[in-house]
Parts: structure tokens; C-alpha cells; sequence
């Protein structure tokens, strides 16, 4: 294995602004990488090298003319399959659009093509980001480079997954209830969700609108610093994009990795803790809180009542949502069509048939369940009572955030579990997102750092969640206790992952 | 679905029950992008190539409101004295349907943006109706589906449908009137008078070229019958996208002598939607519109909260242009018509048309005189709207200009309008094309009429005699032999000048 | 709170535009059921002074002018449609006139 594949991205693209490699390099290493490992990983849908060697090699010539360029320009990344790519094919993870050539790019994706970063490929994801575990995609699981038995989180297991079997130094993942932060807990690896409307969400295949958010996937908190404010700012073609431009990210994570938190306050929050989470998790927590209290900081307890009822909300607005939101694969206009087995074929027939065939069972169960509280009779007790539920967290947060400069919390309750364990218990799989959820439906960033290894040498992540446009708090705390735990360790929390089978 | 059905003549049915009018107009904006998307919008494109991945559905695409869009609405909304919501949103209508590319509708639902107004609308003998407004709200249209293969070319029986988006997106305003009672026998004409007015306005606040043929404006009828204005409302029927306002007229007359019919025999009216067929002047069950139609209608995630502010909205008052009832009152004075003759021109249809011949330069009652005659007739004969007559205000005017100038006459100036009409160009190039224009060099006339003289002794005699009768026949056939192109005044004088030499 | 039967599923379903084979209806009735159960609880716990948010973050008046772009390019859309003819998106037979 090259070790231009272990630099972080800002690291990379130093070495590619200094001429000490080119991207060509950079980036035949990670395709060399993807085809040793992928096969047993599957973190990509589709890869296209041919694409990013091309990219990679006007940045070398650009560079070599002095031309300016993003400080990232040649650094390769992976976009989520969700993303919508201008001829390069766009499932999503569903059998319903497979083949389906998109023709015209996210806006995240133009940034991207503009900065020139060589796009490496599409990466795995449960069905319509429908999942916590990307046991649900139609291109088969991704496994956890830590234990191929576990699964990679979800819905963004491949983008996690890629990046922490060094497949890529950056990925592009979407977050509705916690589809970057929890992948990112339980593959070691970063994962920041930005307050809703920071990026924008042209271009993502929609699950539910108000809650989703696209966000960066790294191996630091710089690296997401950085591709945060690459992607990050306002979008005249999303009418929820925040209208301030999007930056002091960087400078953030480099003021946090000075490990100076005085005046600090971090607010732990009561209600997610306690019975559910795992011991190893609950002690990797608690370690590092004591490094932030070491640094500075001001430990408080806060009380957010409210959310104890954020799943039930979430699982109501998202399916609700989505019902709508995934209305339009009908085998109409794009994907796939299938005709009725028996029966005249009528179009209404059709867009059945292409419906019950094309989509899987959660997304199935989803679409049902949002269907049912919409409709007539159980709007106001569901969906309506639900957007009120969010009244309320968003009150809490409110009071919580006048105690603490930011809040903390474990990730996800638990570490990777086996595949198939949680598959025919939806409520047990939904629990999975009983920490991330609250920030999504009050629209505040939440980030996921490496905290360690628990009782069971899975990774443990660590959650971040500021107030709305304070995106920047969290970059700096999780820049410091990154670097504290670094020290602690003596590297990166990926250097004690198990090397992997390569072909 | 043909078959007999029973009517009862209208004046019986009116006489036995009181009829009950809800009309729904939707307006296309005439915006030069869509409704949420910045694809552009032109009448008669190419298939498919006026769209955007937002007016096609396509998997990630976004919505961002036109905001002139939302300017025409509240102006709408102002011109139909409505009230305009201080904040309103818009809501997703779910159902499922090819030519609705996201399968649902971008409506506005429990919060409109214009809601309690009124429209005075003029009937046919100068009385004003009051029609009250629920509510004025944005949407959009639906895209067009074309049926192949089926035997009858209708919906039913096609094999296969093709689609085309381009109208998908367009902005629309609908505007939904509470129930008009009170208009008794005079429903009919009620509900042709408030789309006309509607159509008016929509052309003055200059938000719609408001084009019926094109489907510019579409109104759905509602119609229900009760036994007295007292009784509780019947069971209503939707008749729609009503397109011409001929039709209005007729699909409320036939829905009340259809459902009186049903009512007559002890049965009961079925709420439903019906089609109006152009061709037989009937209307036909549609599908049984049951309340359990379920559309469940949330608040569009993807969009934001209009909230137009005060001041905007004062501002936008402030433009208002002068309303039709308005400027029909100052033009009779200007023109100089008589109520009657004004109540005629308006009635015909022909206030704008006038207005805009006038405009060009002619005299209003030389305007007048055109459009109320062969322009009107002509229209009759065709069966169409006067506005759908193929011969423009300006050429109107140019062909009076032509007269008045006295380089053609009445006459001719007929025998123009009818190559005009026939698409053969304009006024002044049929007339040099076909070398029209009235003889005026004396010389060749009097060539002429020294011919005819010459041929008819005794006629110049009897004049010579002062028997001035005859002299009739000799300017006839003067006139004949230069097919038509003398000046009929201009030959009587050289006669009279010839004979009395 | 309501059961949620096979037949209510059905409906939702028929709502949805989703054909489900019997076993499918059958699984999804059961599984509803425990997930309305739970979620059921947000109706209880909300007074009618509590407002709603539609928004996590409150904006209004997003509007764009009114100016053309360049459209989507036609032959691209239609390649990766299921079926199409002289421009147009080809669709089965559409019963039931809106």
C-alpha cells in the first residue's frame, strides 16, 4: 500500500502544492487502492478513473503553467451515489434507477468539478439513504474495514467505509437522522453534518426535505473544514440555502489544534446517555470529556426533555417526507418501468408495478407509513403533532445552548453491529439514531470524531452539536480533542485498524 | 357513455329550481419563465425543450418561486378587492399522474395568498352582479398528454399516451368564487359575464395575454339545483375546462336542464366531474368525485413562506392600471357611443378591439362600424369569438386609412377586408397587388365617359333637357366599365361637366 | 390510537401506488402497527399552543427573477427515459381523465 494514500487530505494537498507529488500520482494510488480492496469492501457503486486521471492530469498541467488553483485542486474524492452526477450513472442505492444517466450536476458536485478534485467514483448507500446499516442498498452491503462480519453504518456506510480502508482522502456523504455522523462512529473516521442550509441540496436525491443536509466525510477535522467550505454557500437554486457565505471553518480547526478551550463550556446532555449505550462507548465518552475538561473546558450537565420523543417526530416527518419526496419514481420519465404480470397496461398500472418492484422493503415501509400520516384523518395526530414535537427541541436546544457554547454526546449508542442483526427489527434498527436525530429536525451542525475503541475494538464515536450558523465551534473543539487524543494514542485512530485482504 | 339523456327546457327548469353557480378560473401567467424553475416559456415550442430537471421531476431538482409570479398574484388579488395574506406558504398536492412530473402539485393549500374579495361584474342590460371571491392562490400547470393509437383519438381507448412537459410549470392563479346565488335564469349569463370581466382584467393588469383559444384561461363550472334560494345547496357537479365563453354560457344551461331532468324524476344528482364537448354541446361523465379523494396536502419543504410586505403590497396598488368597468365609463364618454351602443360593443367583445383600431389612428365610430358589422358578422358565420377573427386592429385601420383617403372606396374597401381575412396580407399591398385603387386621373375617366355618352344619345338629351333621372344609368355604367375603381362623386361631376358643354 | 389493519394497508398502499404481494401486506400490517404504536406518542405530548415548524431554519420571501436559462438538453432527458417517440416521453394508456 502507497503511503500517499495515509495523508490526510490537507496534508495531500500540500504535497501537491509544494510539487513534491502530482495528482496523477495521488490518484492512481487510490485507484490502485480501490481495486485491491473494494471487492471485499464495496464501498463504490460505480468508479470512474478514466474521469478522475483526466481531472487529475489538468491539475498537474495547470499547476505546472502557475496557474492558481483550490488549495484542494488534485486532492481525488468520492461522492455519495444520492449525489447527482452529470453523466455518470445515479441510483442512490435502488434497483429503481439503475442506469439512469442524470443530465446535470448537483451544485456541490459543480464546486467540486471547479476546484478540480479528480472525482474517484459514486459510493455505496442504503436504498434512497433509507438506513443505518447499507444492508438496505440494491448493489449489495458494504463491509467495515474494522470487522468485514459488521456492518459500516448507514446510509452512508460507503463513502465511512471508503475512507477508512483509504479508498479515498475525501467523500461527499447526506445526512437526514444521522447517515454521516453514525457511519462515521463506527469506522473511525469523521463525519459532519452542517447546520441545514449550509450546503445545498440541489442535486440530492431527496428523502425529507427539511431535515436533509449534505456534509463532508474525512479522516480529520481540518479535511472537513476544508471540503466544507469548498462545498459550502449559498445556491440561488435551493430555495432553503442560507444566504451568508460559508467560511472560518479552516481557521477554526487550526485555532482548536492549539488544545486551548479556556472560557470553554460543554454541555453534556443528560438525556442521551444512560441505559442503551454500550459501556465501552459510555467510558470512551467519558475519557473525553475529561481531556476537554483538561484543556480548559467548563463541563456542564443540560436537560433537553424533549428530546426522548425526537425518534418518534423524526419517524413520523422523514417517512411523511419521503412519501412525497420519492412519489416521482413512477418508471414514467427516467429509470426503471416494469409492466403489470397480468392485466391491461395502463399507466396507473405501471407506475404500481414499477413501485412495488423497484423499491425495497424499508423504503416500502417508509413510503407506507408516511402515506398513512398524511392522509386525510391523521395529519393533525401525526405529521401535524410531529412538527410541534420539533417546536419543542428546538426550544430545547435553545435553553441548552444558553448554558454550553456546544453540547456533546456519544454518536450512536453502540458500536457496529453484526449484519443482520437488527434487519428484521425496524424499531431496534431506527434506535440506532436516537443521538443524531434532535440535530436534524432543529437544523443545528453536528459533527462525529473517533473517541477510541470499545470493549469490543470497534470504534467509538464522539458528537459535537452547536447552534444554528455556529458551525465553527465544533470544528475548533473537535480540532482540539482530536489532537489530545492523538497524542494520547500516539497517531491516527485508523493506524490500529486491521490491514486488509488486498488483492 | 352516449346515449339519450333526458333534459328539461330551460325556462321550465329555472322556474322549478334555483340554480346555484361556483366557478374556478385558472389563469396562466404570462411570465416569461415558470412558476419554479427558470425554463423558459413560449407559446407553440418544440416538445420537451422548455424544461429544466424542476419542470421534469427529475430525481435532486429543487423549486424557487418566480417572484414576478407572486407580483401578478397579488395584483390579482388587489384587482378582485381582495385581501392579501400577510404570510402564506405553499403545499404539495399528492396524486399521481404522467403528465405531473413529481407527482404531486405545487399548490398553495389552507393559506392563499388572496382570499375575500369581491368582482362587479356588468350584465348584458347595464345591472351589476356581485360575484363574491373565496380566495385567489398560485400553482402550477401540468404538462400535455397526447393520445395515439385509440380508435376514437379521446383518453379512452388509446393505446399509448406521449408527453410533453413544455407547459408543465407554467404559473397559475386560480380564483374560486364562493357559491353565486341569486342569479336565478340569469345564471348562464352570470358566469359568461365574470370569466369576460375576469379575462379583462387579467389583460389590463397586462399579467396574461388571457388567450381562451390557447387555454390561457380554463374555468371549471360548478352547478347545483335547489327547490327554492331557501333550501339547503344540491349536489353539485364540475364541469370542466370550459375554454370558450360561448360555452360557459352553454354548459351551465345544459347542466340545469340535465339536472332538473334527474331531479324531476326523483333521482338524485351524482357529484362528479363532467366533460365539455365542444362538438354537441353536451357534457359527459367524467369520474365520480368522491370525498375520499385524498391528496394529502403538507407544506411544501422545499419552498419558504411568502410574506409580502406592506409596503410592497401599497406599492403594487399604486400600479394598478385603470380596471375595464372604469375605462369603459371614460371611453363612452370619449368615443361619444351611446350606453346601448357601448353595451353592444362590450357584449360583442369588441371594446378592445375598437380601443386598439382607435388607437392606430381611426375614428371611433368608423372603428365601431367595422367590428359591430362585417367583422361581427363574420364572426357569427364562423361560429368563433370576434377576438379570434383573423384580421387585426391595425389593419382595420389601415383599411379605413385607405378610405379615407379616398384611394378606395366603401365598396372596395369590403371586397379588401374579405382578401384580408383570407390571409392574402395587408390592406394597402392587396390593393397595389390588385390594382385596386380608384381611378382619379380624369383624363382616362373622361375617355370613358365619352364613350358612354357617345353610346347613349338620347340619355344626354333628356339630361340637356334638365331631366336629371337618367343620369343615373350613365354614372352606372361608367362605374362598370371601371369595374368599380372610379370615385362615383368625381364621375357625376365630369358627366354633368361633359353634357353641359 | 387505531390498529392498523391489512385493509388499511391495502388503501395506503393503493394510495401510494405501490403494488404489494399478499406476504408483503401481510408483514407491513404487522410491522405498522408496533412503529404507529410508537410514534403515537407525539400527539400526546403537544398542546394546541405549541406552533409548528415546517423549517428548521425560518426564511421567507426566497424569489428568483424572472429570466431565462438555457434548458435541460432535450436528447439527454429522453435517453435515459423508459420510452419515448418525436420528442415525447412514451407512457402506457392513461385511464381515468383528471
Amino acid at each position: 500500500m502507497s503511503d500517499l494514500i495515509k495523508l490526510s487530505a490537507a496534508e495531500l494537498a500540500a504535497k501537491l502544492q509544494a510539487g513534491e507529488v502530482t495528482s496523477v500520482e495521488v490518484t492512481q494510488a487510490y485507484l490502485d487502492r480501490i481495486a485491491a480492496v473494494d471487492d471485499s469492501i464495496n464501498s463504490y457503486i460505480v468508479v470512474t478513473a478514466e474521469d478522475a486521471l483526466t481531472t487529475a492530469a489538468e491539475v498537474d498541467r495547470l499547476r505546472a503553467e502557475g496557474v492558481e488553483l483550490h488549495p484542494l485542486a488534485g486532492v481525488p474524492i468520492a461522492v455519495k451515489d444520492v449525489v447527482v452526477t452529470d453523466g455518470v450513472q445515479t441510483t442512490a442505492g435502488s434497483k429503481m434507477l439503475e442506469g439512469w444517466i442524470p443530465p446535470y450536476d448537483a451544485t456541490l458536485v459543480e464546486k467540486i468539478k471547479e476546484a478540480k478534485l479528480p472525482i474517484l467514483g459514486k459510493t455505496n448507500m442504503d436504498e434512497f439513504a433509507m438506513g443505518s446499516s447499507t444492508e438496505h442498498s440494491a448493489y449489495g452491503r458494504t463491509l467495515n474495514p474494522w470487522d468485514i462480519e459488521r456492518i459500516p453504518g448507514g446510509s452512508g456506510g460507503g463513502s465511512a467505509a471508503a475512507l477508512a480502508a483509504f479508498e479515498a482522502p475525501l467523500a461527499i456523504g447526506t445526512d437526514t437522522g444521522g447517515s454521516i455522523r453514525q457511519p462515521g462512529a463506527v469506522t473511525g473516521t469523521v463525519g459532519v453534518k452542517p447546520t441545514y442550509g449550509s450546503i445545498s441540496r440541489y442535486g440530492l436525491i431527496a428523502m425529507a426535505s427539511s431535515l436533509d443536509q449534505a456534509g463532508p466525510v474525512t479522516r480529520t477535522v481540518l479535511d472537513s473544514a476544508l471540503l466544507h467550505e469548498l462545498i459550502g454557500g449559498h445556491d440561488p437554486k435551493d430555495s432553503t440555502s442560507l444566504p451568508e457565505p460559508q467560511t472560518g471553518y479552516v481557521a477554526a480547526a487550526e485555532d482548536g489544534a492549539k488544545q486551548d478551550l479556556s472560557g470553554v463550556r460543554i454541555g453534556i446532555v443528560k438525556e442521551l446517555s444512560g441505559e442503551g449505550y454500550q459501556d465501552g462507548v459510555q467510558a470512551r465518552f467519558d475519557e473525553s470529556i475529561e481531556l476537554l475538561r483538561g484543556m480548559g473546558a467548563e463541563i456542564v450537565e443540560v436537560s433537553c426533555p424533549s428530546f426522548t420523543h425526537a425518534l418518534a417526530a423524526y419517524y413520523l416527518i422523514m417517512p411523511a417526507e419521503a412519501s412525497s419526496n420519492l412519489a416521482k419514481f413512477d418508471g414514467m420519465r427516467f429509470g426503471l418501468r416494469v409492466e403489470p404480470q397480468e392485466g391491461p397496461v395502463t399507466a396507473e398500472r405501471v407506475m404500481a408495478a414499477t413501485r412495488g418492484a423497484g423499491f425495497g422493503d424499508e423504503v416500502k415501509r417508509r413510503i407506507i407509513i408516511g402515506t398513512y400520516a398524511l392522509s386525510s384523518g391523521y395529519y393533525d395526530a401525526y405529521y401535524g403533532s410531529a412538527q410541534k414535537v420539533r417546536t419543542l427541541i428546538q426550544r430545547d436546544f435553545n435553553a441548552a445552548f444558553e448554558q454550553a457554547d456546544v453540547l456533546v454526546s456519544p454518536t450512536a449508542p453502540t458500536t457496529a453491529f453484526k449484519f443482520g442483526e437488527k434487519l428484521d427489527d425496524p424499531l431496534a434498527m431506527y434506535l440506532n439514531d436516537v443521538a443524531t436525530i434532535p440535530a436534524n429536525l432543529a437544523g443545528v451542525p453536528g459533527m462525529s470524531l473517533p473517541a477510541g475503541l470499545s470493549d469490543d475494538s470497534m470504534p467509538v464515536g464522539f458528537q459535537i452539536l452547536a447552534p444554528i450558523r455556529e458551525d465553527a465551534r465544533m470544528y475548533r473543539i473537535g480540532a482540539a480533542l482530536e489532537a489530545a487524543l492523538e497524542q494520547k494514542w500516539g497517531g491516527p485512530l485508523l493506524s490500529q485498524a486491521p490491514e486488509l485482504e488486498v488483492k | 357513455m352516449s346515449g339519450y339523456v333526458e333534459l328539461v327546457d330551460y325556462d321550465e327548469a329555472v322556474a322549478k329550481y334555483d340554480p346555484v353557480l361556483g366557478i374556478e378560473v385558472h389563469v396562466e401567467l404570462g411570465t416569461k419563465t415558470k412558476m419554479f424553475c427558470a425554463a423558459e416559456v413560449e407559446f407553440g415550442g418544440e416538445p420537451n425543450t422548455q424544461v429544466t430537471p424542476v419542470s421534469l421531476g427529475l430525481p435532486g431538482a429543487l423549486p424557487v418561486v418566480n417572484g414576478k409570479a407572486v407580483e401578478s398574484a397579488i395584483k390579482i388579488g388587489l384587482a378582485l378587492n381582495c385581501k392579501i395574506a400577510e404570510t402564506c406558504r405553499f403545499a404539495r398536492k399528492n396524486y399521481f399522474y404522467p403528465d405531473v412530473p413529481k407527482n404531486f402539485q405545487t399548490s398553495q393549500y389552507d393559506e392563499p395568498i388572496a382570499y375575500d374579495g369581491y368582482l362587479d361584474v356588468e350584465l348584458e342590460d347595464g345591472s351589476i352582479f356581485r360575484v363574491e371571491i373565496e380566495r385567489a392562490h398560485m400553482e402550477e400547470d401540468a404538462g400535455k398528454n397526447t393520445h395515439v393509437g385509440g380508435a376514437t383519438g379521446r383518453i379512452q381507448g388509446a393505446e399509448y399516451s406521449l408527453i410533453d412537459y413544455n407547459r408543465a410549470g407554467i404559473p397559475l392563479v386560480e380564483i374560486v368564487t364562493r357559491p353565486i346565488e341569486g342569479a336565478g335564469e340569469r345564471a348562464p349569463e352570470v358566469a359568461r359575464a365574470y370569466v369576460q370581466t375576469l379575462r379583462d382584467i387579467f389583460r389590463a393588469l397586462e399579467v396574461s395575454e388571457a388567450r381562451m383559444e390557447r387555454g390561457n384561461v380554463r374555468a371549471d363550472i360548478n352547478v347545483s339545483l335547489r327547490e327554492t334560494p331557501q333550501s339547503p345547496l344540491g349536489t353539485r357537479t364540475e364541469t370542466k375546462n370550459v375554454n370558450s365563453f360561448r360555452s360557459i354560457e352553454r354548459a351551465v344551461r345544459y347542466e340545469v336542464e340535465r339536472q332538473a331532468a334527474i331531479l324531476d324524476a326523483g333521482e338524485k344528482v351524482i357529484q362528479e366531474t363532467r366533460h365539455w364537448h365542444e362538438d354537441n354541446n353536451t357534457t359527459s361523465s367524467g369520474r365520480e368525485k368522491s370525498d375520499a379523494e385524498d391528496y394529502r396536502y403538507f407544506p411544501e419543504p422545499d419552498l419558504v413562506p411568502v410574506a409580502p410586505s406592506r409596503e410592497w403590497v401599497e406599492e403594487l396598488r399604486e400600479t394598478l392600471p385603470e380596471l375595464p368597468a372604469v375605462k369603459r365609463r371614460r371611453l363612452i364618454g370619449e368615443w361619444g357611443f351611446t350606453d346601448v351602443e357601448m353595451r353592444d360593443v362590450i357584449n360583442a367583445g369588441a371594446l378592445e378591439l375598437i380601443e386598439e383600431t382607435v388607437a392606430a389612428g381611426t375614428a371611433p365610430a368608423a372603428a365601431r362600424k367595422w367590428w359591430m358589422g362585417e367583422l361581427a358578422r363574420n364572426a357569427k358565420e364562423q361560429e368563433i369569438e370576434l377576438s379570434e377573427v383573423s384580421v387585426t386592429p391595425a389593419q382595420i385601420a389601415e383599411l379605413q386609412g385607405l378610405i379615407e383617403a379616398k384611394r378606395i372606396n366603401d365598396k372596395i374597401g369590403r371586397q379588401v377586408l374579405e382578401a384580408v381575412l383570407a390571409g392574402e396580407g395587408n390592406p394597402e399591398a392587396i390593393v397595389v397587388a390588385k390594382g385596386l385603387e380608384i381611378v382619379s386621373d380624369d383624363g382616362a375617366l373622361l375617355t370613358v365617359i365619352d364613350e358612354t355618352l357617345a353610346a347613349q344619345p338620347d340619355i344626354v338629351e333628356k339630361v340637356k333637357s334638365g331631366n336629371m333621372g337618367p343620369i343615373g344609368a350613365i354614372i352606372g355604367a361608367v362605374m362598370k366599365a371601371t369595374k368599380g375603381q372610379a370615385d362615383a362623386g368625381r364621375v357625376r361631376e365630369l358627366v354633368l361637366e361633359r353634357i353641359n358643354n | 390510537m387505531s390498529t392498523i389493519s391489512r385493509d388499511e394497508v391495502a388503501r395506503v398502499a393503493a394510495l401510494a401506488r405501490i403494488e404489494l404481494r399478499p406476504e408483503e401486506l401481510d408483514r407491513l400490517a404487522g410491522e405498522l402497527e408496533v412503529i404507529v404504536q410508537s410514534v403515537a406518542q407525539v400527539s400526546e405530548i403537544v398542546g394546541p399552543d405549541v406552533p409548528a415548524t415546517s423549517h428548521p431554519i425560518p426564511l421567507t420571501n426566497v424569489f428568483r427573477d424572472d429570466v431565462p436559462v438555457t434548458p435541460t438538453d432535450r436528447d439527454k432527458v429522453l435517453a435515459s427515459a423508459p420510452a419515448s417517440e418525436d420528442g415525447k416521453f412514451l407512457v402506457p394508456q392513461i385511464l381515468g381523465e383528471e
